[in-house]
Order: structure tokens, then sequence, then C-alpha cells
């Protein structure tokens, strides 16, 4: 057993802050990977001509995305001000970038996913309905090109912070995220296609559940003593949750080309899965912030392995 | 616009300003610091900001808290026991009342069993600056003092500066709608408005021991130095800078301390590194796992049908 770390502390508090975030943006952040792995999934469901696929792939990321911009704008502090995200574009700021990322993608999901529900409109507006069908597939291309980069983009802006157990997981947690934004759309995919269309969706459900658990384990092991908020509390809960919903939604997709049940079965577990990864891994970082032990020991051990090594040069 | 990632000796001018004057800053001696609040109190007055707090903390004299949205200056008081101790010791030694000052004798065995650590904290207006590198508006600045302050008309309150400051510094200010700048990113300004008309900060002119010593930041460290020589001549050995050097992991700080402690005693992070310094890094790993994703949903539709 390794001794507990000692370490002073002013009366136990923090010394960063925990962000002020609340549900928004965890919330965001699976239905941004859903968003982006949907709108991928529908692409390739145009070009092979899967017309379910490519349905609520559109779908799947008109949805996403809508609600992702809900609960971004949601979360502000001055949401009638959400414009101001578009005054500068800063390659230091994570959220600059996805917000332009966003600029790019949302816009091209939304007219792809528009152009799957042109039933909706009215006679009299047949030319509006022609001409989304034709805009859609285009615009189904232009979002699954930006789409990589709104699913990968968020373990950056997570990682871009002084809370310990984000920032020791950047090496591995844009594959943690982007491996969850597959499982999820997969799950989604196997949930509403049909069994003929299901097969792409199955790979990527099963690939991405594959790339997030393994990722998620080798991130723990990087991560040294910041491991230890992931598996304490709610957030612990959350992870271990996640990590089974997951490895049962995997080994169900095996049977969701067969059984639209099992497909059915392994596509809500994978979701509910690819959300409890990232509420669990937000309410980690949080609970990292609030106890001063993962500020105070990491560095204290890096000053000395700093102190060591000037020692022996 | 990255003024925030190289940083260097003159963080004005690296952000655009052709000219400007020499940078600005705060030499804070805690050695002296009295605890008397005075800081605490002409930084609210000055700058109108709410009340965050009226509570008794249990926290020694310190019933503030912490740094935050609406508290821009902070005096920590720290009671400890005579030194060295077991680390298991948590009792506090007040000892019999004698009737030398305590610090009038010379040198530690001259110490008392017990000393009061007393420090006003505030905005270290990093060289690199994390909060100022993060923020997506552009409401955060680097202003021709060098100094980085927030624009409450731009600020939109995303609150991503909140965790990205190494040293909890900035917040997001809460309250009910009628609060002043409620829902924005509030921090010290190191007084901009007082500055522009060639004033002292609140908080300096305010201090009575001038604990809080403001000027050009190049000349502060040089009197830091001197100080903290000084103070470990004399026999306080546990006298250290924090923030002076340019070479921490901020690139050096607009506001220096000379503590007499460890920093992590105050509060302080003991050694705190702009987050953006691993930015790079991880961009790189996101294209790299942005790119698996894209071969992977390729070759999801590889094959034909089944």
């Amino acid at each position: 057993m390794v001794p507990e770390a000692t370490f002073t502390s002013y009366y136990g508090r923090p010394v960063v802050k925990a962000s002020p975030w609340a549900l928004d943006v965890p919330a965001y952040l699976f239905l941004g990977g859903l968003a982006a792995g949907s709108s991928l999934l529908g692409a390739g469901a145009d070009v092979t001509d899967r017309p379910t696929l490519r349905r609520s792939g559109r779908l799947g990321g008109l949805i996403g995305i809508t609600l992702s911009l809900i609960a971004l704008v949601h979360d502000l502090g001055r949401p009638a001000r959400f414009a101001h995200m578009l005054r500068v574009a800063k390659p230091t700021s994570p959220m600059s970038v996805g917000t332009w990322i966003l600029a790019l993608y949302g816009p091209m999901a939304a007219l792809a996913g528009a152009a799957e529900l042109t039933c909706a409109l009215p006679d009299r507006l047949g030319w509006l309905r022609r001409l989304l069908v034709i805009a859609g597939r285009p615009a189904g291309f232009a979002a699954a090109v930006t789409a990589p980069g709104v699913a990968a983009y968020t373990a950056v802006l997570l990682s871009d912070t002084a809370t310990p157990s984000w920032h020791e997981a950047h090496r591995e947690l844009p594959f943690v995220f982007v491996g969850s934004a597959a499982s999820a759309s997969g799950g989604l995919g196997m949930l509403s296609c049909s069994l003929a269309d299901v097969t792409p969706a199955r790979r990527i459900a099963l690939a991405g559940a594959a790339l997030e658990l393994a990722a998620e384990r080798r991130m723990e092991t990087s991560m040294g003593l910041t491991a230890e908020p992931l598996h304490q509390g709610a957030a612990g809960r959350l992870m271990r949750a996640s990590k089974a919903l997951t490895l049962f939604g995997g080994a169900a997709s095996l049977f969701a080309g067969r059984s639209r049940i099992a497909g059915a079965a392994a596509g809500s577990a994978l979701l509910a899965g690819s959300a409890c990864l990232r509420f669990g891994v937000f309410e980690a970082g949080q609970n990292s912030a609030r106890d001063p032990k993962y500020t105070v020991v990491p560095q204290r051990e890096r000053l000395a392995r700093r102190e060591r090594s000037a020692r022996d040069a | 616009m990255s003024d925030g990632f190289i940083g260097g000796a003159d963080p004005a001018g690296a952000a655009g300003w052709p000219e400007h004057p020499p940078r600005k800053g705060f030499f804070t001696d805690t050695s002296v610091c009295i605890g008397c609040k005075a800081c605490e109190v002409a930084c609210k007055e000055w700058n109108a900001i709410p009340e965050d707090g009226l509570e008794l903390l249990g926290s020694s004299y310190d019933n503030t808290g912490a740094l935050g949205a609406s508290t821009w200056r902070h005096v920590a008081f720290i009671e400890q026991p005579r030194r060295p101790d077991p680390p298991d010791a948590r009792k506090v030694q007040l000892g019999m009342p004698t009737f030398e000052l305590p610090g009038a004798g010379r040198g530690e065995s001259s110490r008392t069993d017990f000393r009061w650590l007393m420090a006003s904290d505030v905005c270290k207006h990093c060289t690199n600056a994390a909060c100022l590198d993060v923020c997506p508006t552009g409401a955060l600045f680097r202003t021709e003092f060098g100094t980085v302050v927030v624009q409450e008309d731009i600020c939109n309150g995303c609150g991503y500066c909140v965790p990205a400051c190494p040293f909890g510094v900035i917040d997001r200010r809460v309250g009910d709608k009628g609060t002043k700048n409620v829902g924005l990113a509030q921090k010290c300004t190191l007084c901009y408005d007082r500055l522009s008309a060639g004033q002292t900060p609140a908080c300096a002119q305010a201090c009575p021991t001038q604990s809080i010593q403001f000027g050009d930041v190049d000349e502060l460290r040089e009197r830091a130095q001197v100080r903290a020589q000084t103070l470990r001549a004399a026999g306080v050995s546990e006298a250290r800078l924090y923030g002076e050097s340019p070479e921490d992991g901020v690139g050096g700080t607009g506001a220096m301390f000379l503590l007499l402690d460890e920093p992590e005693v105050y509060g302080l992070p003991p050694d705190p590194i702009v987050t953006t310094r691993d930015l790079p890094a991880m961009w790189k790993r996101a294209g790299l796992a942005a790119v698996a994703l894209a071969a992977g949903a390729i070759a999801s539709f590889l094959g034909g049908r089944p």
C-alpha cells in the first residue's frame, strides 16, 4: 500500500477553482459527440445507399446539435451575449476553436437533417422540398468533414484547464471522447435503422466501445494520483456504470445484425454508457479541483523531481 | 492574438501595444502585513464590489475565505506552532506571555512557540495568463500596463477562465438579477481606472505598513530580492519569493510575494504552470483522435453488404 501522501493546505480549501458549469456542459459533451458520429454515419449511408441509416444519422446530427446549442447558450452567465463568441478566433482557446468548428458543422448538420423532414412541408412549398433534398447530400458531407473535429475538440476543452483530473488526462482523453462519440452514434444507429442497413452502425459502435474502454484504462495509468476522483463518489459510480454499460452494449452489438432486439438493447446501453462517461469525467474533474490534495501533491512531486534532476546534472 | 502563448519580458508589447508605459505590478511583503484588511475594504469600496458573505468561517481572522468574483483582495491568516514539529501535532501552544515583542529577537532560537502568518492575496496578473489564453470572446485582454483585465461589456459569462486559472483567482459572479455584473467573470483589474489617471491602486494606497508595494515590475523584483536577502541574513531562513522569477511556470507574475513559509500553507499552488504550455501537445492528440474517428467511420462502410 502506498502511504497517504501528506501535504499542507490553507484550511483544506481549494487551491484552484472548479468550473462554474453545471449539467449543461457534460450534457453537451454527450450530445455533441453523438451528433458528430451520427453525421459521419449519415453521410456514409447516403453514399452506400442505406436509407434508414442515412435518415437516422442525419436526424441524430440535427437533434444532437440543436440540443447542444441550447445547452451551451443556457450555460452562459449572459446567454443574450452568446454571439460574442464569434468576436475572435483564438487558437489558444479551445472554446474559441470549438465555437468556429460548431459554426461550420452546425448549419450543415441541420440542413442535412432538414432534408429528411421535408414531408412536414405543405404541398405549396414543393420547390423548397426539392431544394432541401438536393442540398441534403452536400450538406451531409460538409457536416461529416467537420464532425471528427466536433467529437475530439471537447477533450482539449476540458484538459486545457488547471483542473487536475482533466489536465492530467490530456494524453488519452481525446481518444476516450472520440470512442464514446462513435459508440453513442453507432448505438443510436442500431436503435433506429433496419437490419439491412445496420452493419456500419454495428461496426462503429463496437470499435468505439473498444477504443473508449482501452483508452480510458490507459488514461487512468498516466493520470497518477489525479485518477483517484474517477473512482470515488458520484463520479466513481458514473464511471463504473459507464464501463458496464459500454461492455454490455459492445458485446450485444455483435448480435445486432441478426436481431433488432439485440440491436435495441446494445444501442440503448451504449447511449447510456456514453452519457455516464461524460458526466463521470466531468464530475471527477470538478471534485479534483475542490480537493487541494490533487493540486498540491502532484506539484510538490514535480518540484522534487526537478530539484533532483538539477542536483544530478 | 497569441500574446499569452509566448509571454516573455514584455507582455504588453507582445499583446500588440506599440508604445506603452513600464509594466506595473505589486510586491506584497507579507512579513510586514498586520492583517488589518484595509486592502480588502479599499478594493471593495473603490470597485463597488457587492457583498459576498458575512459569515464567520472559523479560519482565524479570515472570514472572507478566498479570492473570487466579489473578493479581489483576500487576507489569509495562519496560526502556526513553533517549527519543527512532528507532523501530527495539531495543538497551538500560545505559551506564557512575555514582555518581548514577537520578532524583536534575532534568529530561530528567539522565536516564541507561536507565529502568525498574514498575507494579502490578489490576482497575479501572470506573464503567461491562462485566463487570458482561454477566453473565447476576447473579453480578457492585456492592458498597456501589462496587467490582465476583463471587459465587462464583452464577457458573456462562459466561465472558461475559472477552471483555467492555476491560482484559483477569477470566478463568475453569482447573485440575483439586480447585482452589478452578475453572471460575468470578475477579478482584480490592478485598478486600471486609477492607473490610467496616474494614481496608485486602492489596496496599495490604503495599506498602512506598505506591505503592498506598487510600482514598475522590474524595480519591484529588485526590491523583492533585496528584501528576501535581508530577511534571510537576519535569520528568517524561511523567507522566500513567490512569482518573482520569470523562469516559473507562468513566466513570472506582475503581483509577486515574499512568503514566510511554503506556498501551499497560504493556499497558493507550489508549482503553478500555465495550462497553455501543454496545449500544442493536446491539439496534436486531438487531431490524431479525429483522424482515427474519420478512418473508423470510413472503414465501417467498407466491404459492401454482408
